[in-house]
């Protein structure tokens, strides 16, 4: 009974390389103590940047291992590569705001990590189990990293808050899990695929089971109703955390929702289908209205992510593979202009304090021209303004769900978009018309400048050179349907 | 057949009626001892359907660890239980009604489902019948094997949970007395005994 084969390791490389780094680098960091953070944070940068390589090189072609529970093919390569670059480039923003704000420990980089192999599990994810198991890896590292600074009250209540709230959710999506395989007999996804193919006719408790794990992954990506934690966790969470958290955990969770529906459960599409228009619809229009009001930038970053799931969540209601391709375009354009964002917001600064409201962004036109236009750049490309990289984002979901016949989903769309553009452009009056405040310090670390201009450079340049996203979210969107 | 019945019925009955315990006991010490009968009784239910594994494993678990824990919380946080039970009465409406709504649930989903029977065949049972082999053999034959990579994921599970209980827990704190042991073996006799002459009737 025992089976003799040794399962094959070499198509979970990059993750094994990543999780043994990870013990590797704690064991550096206890030996060096918080002295040896910024050395830490390097080394877990380079650790990155390998299993990227690992990631790229790894064959395109599906592989499945450990026993059906791990795949590796075109789609998780892609979510992979976004998640790593999204990791390593909020290692490199924190560097320096770690230090300054004295939580400076070691265990920062390596917690970025753990969570990224929860990431990257999520995504390859072929099985039910193994789709929880690597959901609450990166969870519980967030949840961890969301109340780092445990000396302040807001970073614990965010810390716990988001841990009660988190921990409820992952109740509702085992209670979907264990509904589905109850009522299937199986909880991996190959399995299912065969067994919804044709005409399936899905049970009321598969519909259960479905609903809620639609629950556990919507809490997971901040969509409306399962929303209430992110402006507050945002809010309290220290910016570099806020920047990660609104940057990879978002793609891989979104990446995990998109291969669950269109993979195996594709076949019961008629079931979910509602349900998606349903929160895509509730998501974009929240985020739009919602935000309006906010004084802080940080809370309207939240609303604002919460708006742009909705957005993405429009792709995934066609349930075709071109809305797939539309959802992976977006969460690859979506993630560059929040980081983008998250530098500038990084480097709101006055004399040495850390502001984060929209009016002490009055006048930075003047103050520091640069700063400003950067800012100006990514609000407009996050508002969906022609020919920035945001306006093709959401170009590509409206599409895919118009060709799929849901017209008032793109209805309803754009309108919140003409709303949301509100409060984008608004922080753009505010810092080109309105008198200027205290000026930020200068200069910006050089590391949020390289950010910064590497970001702002792919959402200005996207319209000239739009073909290798375009055919990389493709071929990952294909490889979800054999 | 009859005994089994009986058992069944005593270790039931035992098991409600000590989770009613748990909650109504007016002694936070007797709801946890309460607690830990109840966790026995469901051991007695598992031997019964015959996952002895099982059952071992929830009396080792539930009431070496987990239960010891909670008496050892009740006993060393001074909580006062008769404060916290005081709302009760008025959160019993709206709990009952929660309830009922999911037994409802319940109920809906088991009676219209439809249990798929192709998977199975299709997918093939990972282990031998059980009348073959003991739960524990089964286990241990799929576990480092078939399911390896869930468990090394749960592995590293249990790493993050211990890396954030260190760093959201742990400080140094100055005036703490901890153990030296080069110190301790550097000491020579003669720093630390003494011979004194003491005299009769005197003292030191």
């Amino acid at each position: 009974m025992i089976e003799s084969r040794l399962p094959d390791f070499m198509t979970a490389l990059p993750e094994i390389w990543l999780a043994g780094a990870a013990m590797l680098l704690l064991l550096i960091g206890v030996f060096r103590g918080n002295g040896g953070t910024r050395m830490v944070s390097w080394l877990a940068v380079v650790a990155i940047a390998v299993a990227f390589v690992m990631v790229a090189v790894s064959p395109a072609e599906r592989e499945v291992t450990f026993a059906g529970m791990f795949v590796s093919d075109s789609f998780a390569k892609f979510a992979k590569e976004l998640v790593l670059i999204g990791s390593a480039a909020t290692i490199i923003m924190s560097l320096g705001y770690i230090r300054r704000e004295g939580m400076e420990r070691f265990e920062f980089p390596i917690l970025i990590l753990t969570a990224t192999v929860g990431m990257m599990l999520m995504v390859s994810a072929n099985d039910l189990i193994a789709l929880y198991l690597g959901l609450e890896l990166q969870s519980l590292s967030l949840y961890v990293l969301a109340a780092f600074k445990r000396d302040s009250l807001r970073s614990t209540e965010a810390g716990l808050k988001y841990f009660v709230l988190g921990a409820l959710s992952s109740g509702m999506l085992l209670y979907g899990c264990s509904l589905i395989y109850g009522f299937t007999g199986t909880t991996n996804f190959d399995s299912l695929t065969t067994l919804f193919q044709g005409d399936a006719q899905a049970g009321i408790g598969l519909v259960f089971g479905i609903v809620f794990l639609i629950a556990g992954l919507a809490f997971k990506i901040s969509a409306v109703p399962f929303h209430m934690w992110t402006p507050d966790v945002y809010e309290g969470a220290t910016t570099p955390i806020t920047a990660f958290f609104a940057a990879a955990p978002k793609v891989a969770a979104m990446s995990l929702f998109v291969r669950v529906l269109i993979s195996p459960l594709v076949g019961v599409a008629a079931q979910w289908q509602q349900v998606i228009v349903a929160i895509a619809i509730a998501s974009m229009l929240l985020g739009a209205f919602a935000a309006i009001r906010q004084t802080n930038i940080k809370r309207l970053m939240a609303y604002s992510s919460i708006g742009h799931m909705g957005f993405a969540l429009v792709g995934l209601a066609a349930g075709t593979t071109d809305g797939a391709q539309s959802v992976m375009t977006y969460l690859a354009i979506y993630m560059v202009m929040n980081l983008g964002t998250f530098a500038a917001i990084l480097a709101m600064k006055v004399k040495g304090e850390m502001v984060e409201n929209v009016s002490d962004l009055s006048g930075l036109a003047r103050t520091q021209p640069m700063l400003a236009f950067v800012l100006a750049v990514f609000m407009f490309s996050l508002a969906g303004i022609p020919p920035l990289a945001g306006f093709f984002a959401k170009f590509y979901v409206f599409k895919a769900a118009i060709d799929a016949g849901l017209f008032t989903l793109a209805i309803v769309g754009v309108l919140a978009s003409v709303v949301g553009a509100f409060y984008y452009i608004r922080i753009i009056k505010v810092m080109y018309f309105d008198e200027p405040g205290d000026a930020f310090d200068l200069p910006v670390a050089g590391e949020l400048r390289l950010v910064m201009t590497v970001t702002g450079l792919f959402t200005l340049l996207f319209v000239v050179f739009p073909t290798p996203i375009l055919a990389w979210a493709q071929g990952a969107a294909a490889a979800l349907i054999p | 057949m009859i005994v089994q019945a009986i058992a069944f019925y005593l270790f039931a009955a035992i098991i409600i009626a000590s989770a009613v315990m748990v909650i109504a006991a007016r002694n936070p010490v007797h709801s946890v001892l309460f607690l830990i009968l109840a966790f026995f009784n469901a051991a007695g239910l598992f031997v019964l359907v015959g996952a002895e594994f099982l059952a071992m494993i929830m009396v080792i678990v539930y009431v070496g660890a987990v239960a010891v824990l909670f008496l050892f919380v009740v006993m060393m946080l001074d909580i006062n239980f008769v404060e916290l039970r005081q709302g009760f009465l008025n959160y019993l409406p709206v709990g009952a009604l929660i309830g009922l709504i999911l037994m409802i649930e319940l109920i809906f989903v088991l009676t219209a489902g439809t249990v798929t029977p192709v998977v199975p065949a299709a997918t093939g049972a990972p282990i031998p019948a059980i009348g073959q082999v003991t739960n524990t053999e089964a286990l241990g034959a799929v576990l480092y094997t078939r399911y390896i990579y869930l468990f090394q994921a749960s592995g590293m599970i249990l790493f993050v949970a211990m890396i954030g209980a260190i760093v959201l827990t742990l400080r140094s704190r100055d005036g703490v007395r901890r153990q030296d042991a080069g110190k301790q073996t550097g000491r020579t006799r003669a720093e630390s005994v003494e011979v004194r002459k003491v005299a009769p009737g005197g003292g030191v």
